[in-house]
Order: structure tokens, then sequence, then C-alpha cells
């Protein structure tokens, strides 16, 4: 059903759990390497392989991190709690249970504010605790890249056993049809606040943050939410967006046509933006909780963790109120470079030296372009806020003008040094030697005699092509305004 | 006297004294192995030629004038569900028949530290499951006292290599009695220290909150040596203790009871008892107090559900230790055929690799822990955890240290209560309290039941980190009784 019939007719309720995987040295009960991209099963050892005998210790970097997030999203800090084991039997799980938290997580009763065209909604968290993420499993043949059908599967483990925080949300009602942007919304903020805390690299291509988005549908009017679906491990803020829409349309449809929503999990699909199902909830597994007996109790001291709320960074919200009154820029602007994620690259750049509005000019415009092309993330771009700042001091110093600096930039993109060694290389100094520039003033006025007498007659506009001329025969090196000077000059004309 | 029949002190005072190598305690020992092995049944794993190894180590570092423990050079029969990089563990069961584990447990580290010399792994009920050592998948290990019954379990091989005279010291692990229910049974001492007092890293896992390593010997002295040898904070172990071992081998030494306050608990004895171990029970108690310990009868009356509890908690966390064994990374792979799915290769290892008494405790624990009946099971059990604990603690109100027998039998006939796990579960009634608290207890030999000749322990039980305690009232036991006896009681075993 189209999205604005579905949502005519229906009202959605949206909750997300987001998990984000720590940026610790070593990993949650073990002291392997937690680095990305090492050969398969080279991060491992008798802890995190489960062999008989090991045991677990908790890694207390990861509890200060998930401390911190959770004091971060206004949340009361547990004064005493435990780990638990949920049993299931998997193989890309070692130990056949996670150690994760059930009825007692480490921070709960928070909230997170995030803005949707210019309104702040607040969205309660419901707990946020620690957990181990698994192995991971590739499904080898078959046609759908899961177990099932697949003709062998091989798992590495080097992720089991990687820190991983787990965030909740309460169910979040009276979105309306702002339920995709919000889900969007809530996701970027919460992108921002835990890399502005330091403790995650948040790389949602590399999945050390996902998603699980849940979405239901009551009929308008109506106050009973309807039956949920979990759509599992959306991994890019475009996807949540797009999975929150796509369940909507789905939902309504089955709804209108006499249907019922089964309790389940689902996939997401980038290329179609659609969802099929997983596994049915209604045929639920029992995961047999239970206290960890391997670990002891968490009891964070109250005054550390006093402590750690004092030294929390500005958090992202107040950081873009106090940029956006610094740089002068609208609500719009702002908006946009949060939803680029550039404000950081913005900030660096201005403290690089930039002003403000050239900062984000080239943030927002050829570089954001250029990102775009190469489908990268802006901040993966290569190349740093001090370049950029360095390119800027050129254009207000008169060496570039804004032509040459889009070369500059594609050099340094292109890997050919700093921006001054790209000047340097491609030889493109604005030409500031008059002599040059007279002589190919003369040239061109030689070469263009009708716009030359428009001009002596009075018809100032047609210096333009002149200009125009000049810039051309000094491939782009000429300062316009200064030749523009002294066109007129030679030709006797004043303004 | 031959070197196999001398206490771990006497044959570590041997050895630092030069007058004996390391080499020749150890082929002493292993020539007993070989000529009483056929009718023990004590070891899962003996390898000369790794056991002459490290002894040779032993005399080297001595020869080069390092200075050791008291225990260096002294052989040990190593309980088989503790990790050793040396040798295959098993943990008695088939699932990881020939499994080579690449590291060594805390336990094992610091025997290897200390110089003791590991003689081979012992038999067990498989993963720790029983009080026979008849669950064990490779067969059951024999009495020496008597070669048709039962040497207790769960550590059963290592109580009857050190009454068998195989080793001097042997490991061995408590989850609900398996070191003192075996030593009772076959006269030795075996010591269950406070939980937490000793490492569990590289224990094969039946019971987390429960699983205890524990020493066994011949004499107290020899236990506390050994204790103090491998006990201490492990940073790879979350609940081991980080505070000062209390000094058992001073207490061993005092082995004093004048002043002290015994409480003789109420609850254990009577109905289920046989009376030949109340008998020595009784005798004991009344010897304490002429050694001048004032006795006191003390109640402690959630100890009569300790059992149930237990038999709630145990499986419970046993069902979730044991699911790593699912063929994926090592042990028994059954079915793989390249036709079956994980899951089914998973199940039919399982099937196959785990022996009747674990599944029934898998079985019993998954069901404990299922949604709709965890607070009726589990969280109740946990809650009589927490009455016992107030028990114990009232109880140390008034007392110093609490006794009881240390099992109501002594040992029976192989195959007796093989068919009935009610029997067999009962043979940890007094034991169990001690596990459930994380107390330390220890059981010394007290004499032989009029009835069938046969050991009978006493049980004496401390505070958390009270292990000092059990040392110095067993010591004191031990001293009077031996002098009565005018030996050891094993001395009083037939000979094999």
């Amino acid at each position: 059903m189209p999205y604005d019939e579905a949502l005519e007719r229906f009202e959605p309720v949206l909750g997300l759990e987001t998990h984000v995987e720590l940026g610790t040295a070593s990993k949650m009960f073990c002291g392997c390497p937690t680095t990305f991209g090492a050969p398969p099963n080279t991060h491992v050892c008798p802890v995190c392989l489960a062999l008989p005998g090991a045991l677990p210790t908790a890694n207390a970097a990861a509890i200060e991190a998930t401390i911190r997030i959770g004091l971060a999203l206004n949340c009361s800090i547990a004064e005493w709690c435990r780990f638990a084991r949920k049993n299931y039997f998997y193989p890309d799980m070692p130990k056949n249970y996670q150690i994760s938290q059930y009825d007692e997580p480490l921070c709960f009763d928070g909230y997170l504010d995030v803005e949707v065209n210019g309104e702040v909604v607040r969205v309660e968290i419901e707990r946020v605790h620690l957990e181990e993420d698994t192995g991971k499993s590739t499904h080898v043949g078959g046609a759908t890249g899961r177990i099932h059908g697949a003709d062998y599967s091989i798992v590495d483990y080097n992720r089991a056993g990687i820190p991983l925080v787990e965030i909740v949300t309460k169910p979040i009602p009276g979105t309306d049809r702002l339920a995709p942007e919000v889900a969007r919304a809530y996701g970027t903020e919460l992108r921002e606040l835990v890399r502005g805390l330091g403790v995650s690299d948040v790389r949602m291509e590399e999945g050390s943050m996902r998603f699980d988005v849940n979405v239901s549908l009551m009929p308008r009017g109506s106050s009973e939410w309807g039956t949920r679906t979990e759509t599992k491990n959306v991994n890019s803020l475009r996807s949540v967006e797009r999975a929150v829409r796509g369940e909507i349309e789905r939902q309504a449809a089955v709804l209108a046509g006499g249907g019922r929503i089964i309790q389940e999990t689902r996939h997401f699909h980038e290329d179609t933006g659609s969802t099929t199902p997983g596994r049915s909830k209604e045929e639920a597994q029992d995961y047999r909780y239970f206290p960890e007996p391997d670990l002891v109790p968490i009891a964070p001291d109250p005054a550390w963790v006093a402590e750690l709320k004092a030294s929390l960074p500005e958090l992202p919200g107040a950081r873009r109120k106090r940029l956006q009154r610094e740089w002068g820029v609208s609500d719009l602007d702002m908006q946009s470079m949060h939803n680029a994620d550039a404000i950081d690259l913005v900030e660096a750049t201005v403290a690089a030296g930039a002003p403000p509005a050239d900062a984000r000019k080239w943030w927002m415009g050829e570089l954001a372009r250029r990102a775009n092309e190469a489908g990268v993330p802006l901040r993966e771009l290569r190349i740093t806020p001090d370049e950029i700042a360095r390119v800027c001091a050129m254009v207000a110093g008169g060496a570039l003008n804004d032509k040459l600096a889009r070369q500059v930039l594609e050099g340094v993109l292109n890997g050919e040094g700093t921006p001054d060694e790209v000047v340097a290389a491609r030889g493109l100094q604005i030409v500031n030697d008059e002599g040059e520039l007279s002589a190919i003033i003369d040239q061109v006025l030689a070469g263009n005699a009708d716009a030359a007498d428009k001009v002596r007659g009075g018809k100032i506009a047609a210096v333009g092509a002149l200009v125009g001329g000049v810039m051309k025969a000094s491939r782009g090196k000429a300062d316009a305004a200064r030749a523009r000077e002294l066109i007129l000059e030679k030709l006797g004309v004043s303004e | 006297m031959s070197l196999t029949h001398k206490t771990a002190a006497e044959l570590g005072a041997l050895i630092a004294s030069g007058e004996v190598s390391a080499v020749e305690v150890a082929q002493a020992h292993l020539d007993r192995i070989a000529a009483v092995e056929p009718q023990v049944n004590a070891f899962l794993h003996v390898d000369a030629e790794t056991t002459l190894e490290q002894a040779r180590t032993v005399d080297a570092r001595r020869a080069a004038g390092e200075r050791l423990g008291p225990l260096a050079g002294v052989p040990i029969a190593h309980k088989d569900v503790f990790t050793t990089a040396d040798m295959p563990t098993t943990a008695g069961s088939k699932i990881l028949e020939g499994w080579r584990p690449p590291y060594d447990a805390t336990v094992t580290r610091r025997l290897r530290e200390a110089g003791l010399v590991i003689l081979g792994k012992t038999n067990l009920d498989e993963f720790a499951m029983g009080s026979s050592t008849e669950n064990s998948a490779y067969g059951p290990t024999r009495n020496p006292w008597d070669l048709s019954r039962i040497p207790g379990g769960s550590s059963g091989g290592s109580s009857a290599a050190v009454a068998a005279y195989e080793a001097p010291l042997s490991t061995g692990t408590d989850t609900g009695g398996s070191i003192r229910q075996p030593a009772a049974v076959t006269g030795i001492v075996g010591m269950k220290p406070t939980y937490g007092g000793s490492s569990r890293y590289g224990l094969i896992a039946f019971a987390s909150s429960l699983d205890t390593p524990g020493p066994f010997a011949r004499n107290v002295m020899d236990a506390a040596l050994l204790q103090e040898a491998f006990s201490g904070h492990d940073p790879l172990d979350s609940t081991s203790i980080d505070a000062p071992v209390p000094s058992v081998v001073e207490a061993a030494r005092q082995g004093d009871v004048a002043g002290l306050r015994i409480g003789v608990v109420k609850e254990f004895g009577g109905e289920g008892y046989q009376p030949g171990v109340l008998a020595r029970f009784h005798e004991t108690v009344e010897l304490l107090e002429s050694l001048g310990a004032k006795v006191v009868e003390v109640s402690c009356p959630s100890f009569t559900v300790a059992l149930p509890a237990y038999y709630l908690i145990a499986p419970s966390e046993c069902s979730s230790n044991l699911a790593r064994f699912d063929a994926m990374r090592y042990g028994l792979r059954v079915g793989d055929d390249g036709t079956r799915s994980a899951e089914d290769v998973m199940a039919l290892t399982r099937a196959a690799g785990f022996g009747p008494e674990v599944k029934r405790r898998i079985i019993l624990g998954t069901y404990a822990l299922s949604s709709g009946y965890y607070d009726a099971y589990y969280g109740q059990a946990q809650k009589v955890r927490t009455l016992i604990a107030r028990d114990f603690e009232a109880a140390f109100g008034q007392v110093d240290v609490l006794v009881s027998p240390t099992t109501p039998t002594t040992a029976f006939p192989i195959g007796e209560r093989a068919d009935d796990p009610m029997a067999m579960y009962l043979a940890d009634l007094c034991t169990i309290p001690a596990n459930m608290a994380g107390n330390a207890a220890i059981s010394v030999p007290c004499g032989l039941a009029d009835e069938d000749g046969l050991p009978v322990g006493l049980q004496i039980m401390a505070p958390v980190l009270g292990d000092d305690r059990c040392y110095r009232v067993a010591a004191a036991v031990e001293n009077a009784l031996e002098s009565r006896w005018g030996g050891a009681l094993l001395s009083k075993a037939p000979a094999l």
C-alpha cells in the first residue's frame, strides 16, 4: 500500500534496538585484540573459543564505556547488577550461550532528544546493557546466503567476544507520518553521541553499529497497539528510514486486506527496501536466562559514576546549538550538515583556521559531491580538515580562485600530496604578475575588437566576455577581478 | 619404608637434602602404578616419559642451586578435569576422548611452579557428576580397601591413587562433596577449600558457582602443603577471592583444639545413617571434648533441604556449561558425512558423547531454567541457598567449627546404586551445605565401621576463609587417633 494511504488509515509505533561494538583494545572477556579485518580465527584464545575450562573475566574499560553511554542518554546507573547467560545453540557462538544482561541492565530509564523538521522528539530509552558479540558465519552455496540451503558454512571467531552495547528504546508512539524520519534522526543522533564519547568508531559499513527496527501499526483512532515485527541488522541510517517506511507499507497492506501481522523477525533487503520473514517469534526460543555464575556482580562505585558523569564531553545536541551560534548558520544549513555527518569535519576545518562559511561551503559542496560519486561517507574522503583549511587560506590570500581550488582538492583526493604540493606540481597559482596579465589582456583585446569597441562605447556589460577570454587564455589562473580592472583601464573606461 | 609409603613432606625433605632424586621418587611411584593399576584403575592417563622429564627438570633446578618449595620433586596424581598442555584431558567423557588442551589450568601451572611432578590424570565420574566414579566413560575405579567397592566420587581416581600408594598427593574438585566423600570412603584426608580460594581457570566446569579445587593426601599436613601450593588469587578467575590465603600449614602444625567451640549439626544423623558411621563419629566428638574443645549441638534447619536445592542449581549450571561440547571446535564429532546440518551433527555428537547421568542432569537443568519454571525451581533453590548461608552464619556466631559425618555410609559395592540416582545422591547429604554457601570443609579419617571394617570420615566445616580452622581441628583429630591406633588408619588397609 502506498505510504500516504497507509498513514491515512494507520498509525505506527516504533521501537529501535541498537548494537554498538565498543572500540576497546581487547575483547569483552579475554585479552584478544578487537581490530577489524585480521585473517580469520587469528584473534582467538581458549576463552573466546570456549575451550573446556576457560573462564571469562570482565573488561573494565567496556563497563566504563557502557556507563558513559548510559549517562549520556540520561539513564540511571545500576548500583548492582549481573551478567546473565542467554542459552541457545548456534555454531558461531562458541559457548552456545551468550554472556549478556537480562533483568538487571547496567543502565536504564533514559532518553534522547532528536530533531526532525525543526521539532524536538523525545525518544525514551528503556535500557543500555553490555554483552558479547558472536563469531561471524559465512554460508557458502545455496540461493539465499543463509544457513538453510547452504552447501557448507565457515565461521570466523575473531568477532566472538567483542564487547557489544545494546541500547533499547521504549516504544515510540505519536511519530505519525514522520516515523521513518524519526527513526533515522534517532540513529544519526545516537551515532554522533557514541562517537563523541570516543567509545566506538561506529562504522556502520563494518557492522560496528547496527539496528533492529520494530514497527507495529494500529488503526487510526485506536489506542491498542498492533503486533510488531522486528527487522534485524539494518546497517545504514538510510536503510533504517527505508525499513520503517517499507514495513509500514507492508503491514498496512496486510491489515487492509484483512490479514494478521505475525510477530516475527524480518530481514531487510538493501536493493528493494523491502523485508522478508525470518524466524517466527511465536515459536520463540526459550533462552533460559540465568545469572552468569562465572562473573562476579558489577557494583559501580557511585562516586566514580558521578565523576564519569561530570567528565562527559559536550553532548551532540548542545554542541550543535553552540556551533550554530558560533558559525551563524541557519537551522536548515545546520540540519543538512548534521544529516551529512559533516559537523565534526566543518568544526575541525574551522579550528584549523578556515572561516565557517568557507569550511561549510567546501564540505557540503564540492566534497559532498565527490564523496557521493565515490560512494563513501564524507569522513572517509582522503582529505583532512587541515588541508581544506589550507586551501581556504590560499583562496583568501588571492593565490587561488575557486576554480583552481577545486583542482587542488581533486589533486589532494587523488593522492598527489598536500595542497601546496598539488599547487606546485600542477602549476596552479593565480597569475599575479601584472606584466604577464597585461600581455594576456592585450592579446585578448586584439582578438576581440568588437567586444572591446562595445565597452569603449559604454556597454560595460560586454567586459564579461573579455574577462572570460582572459581566464581562458590563462587557463583559469588569472585573477578575474584584477583582469577586469586592467581591461577597463586599458580601454579608458571607468565605471 | 619404601618411597611410595612416605608422606609428601618426608619425600620433599629427602629430595631437598639430596638423599634421593626426584627421578628416583617418580620412578618408584611409576613402578607402583604399573603394579596396582590393573586392580585399581585410578588413572586415565600415565606417561612415564613425561613424568620423568618433569622430575629431571626439578633435579636440574635443584642442582643449579635454585631454592624450591617444600613439595618440589614430590609426585602428584592430577584429576582429569584440569587442563594439562602435555597430557590429554577428558573429564571422564567420551566427548573429549583424546583432546589435548593447548593450555594449563591455573592449578596445573601452580603445581608445576611448585616443582610437583605430575604422574598422570585420574579417573572421575563424567564431568565430575557422581559419587562413585562409576559414571566414568572409561570404567570404574576400585576402592583399595575392597576392590568390589566404589572409591567415592567424583574424584574417585584421585582418592584411590593416594589410598593405593600410587601417589602421595592428588588433586580433586568438590562441587557437592566430590573431594570429601571419596576421602572419607578411602580413609584419607580431603579438603574443599573456601569457594574462590583456589582457581577454577582450566577446571572443566560442572557447576560454576559450586566447583572448588582441593587437595587429597594421606595426612593433614600434606593436604595443607598441597593446598598452599596451588591456592591464592587468580586474575583469570573472576570469582577468585583477592585476599590473603589462610595459613593452613601453620594451622596443621598447630593441631590444637583447646578452648575451641565445636558444633555438632543436629540435622545430620539418625535414620539413613550406618550405625558404624555414627558410632565412630560420636566417639570422635567425645575425643575432641577430651582434648579441651567445648562441644554443643547446633541446629541448621535449612541443611535438610540443601540436597534438593543442590539438584536444581548444579544441573541448571551444568546444562549451560556443557553446551559448548557441540563437535564444532574440538572433541568428538559424529555424523559429519557432508549431508547433515550442523544442528544434526551437534545432536548426534551429544547423544553419542555424553553418558546417562550427564544427560539426566542436562535435561533436569534445562527444565529447571525454562521459562515458566525458573521461579519455581532455580529461583526457589537460590533462596534455599541464602537460607543455608544464614544458618551457617548463625552457627558460626556460636561455634568455631561445625562437625558431622562426611557421608552417611561407608563405601558401597560397585553397581549397588548405579540404577538408583536418588540413593546415589544421598551420599552427598552432609557435604552439600558447605558447597551451597561456599564454606571451607575437610574430611579426616576417624576409624572403621564395625559392620564392614571400612573407613569412616569426620567432616569439619568452617566459615568462608576459615580454612585454617579445618586444618587445625583435623590435625588434632589425626594426632589423637593415630596415637590411639598406633599409626595411620590406612595402614590397616589390606595390602594390594
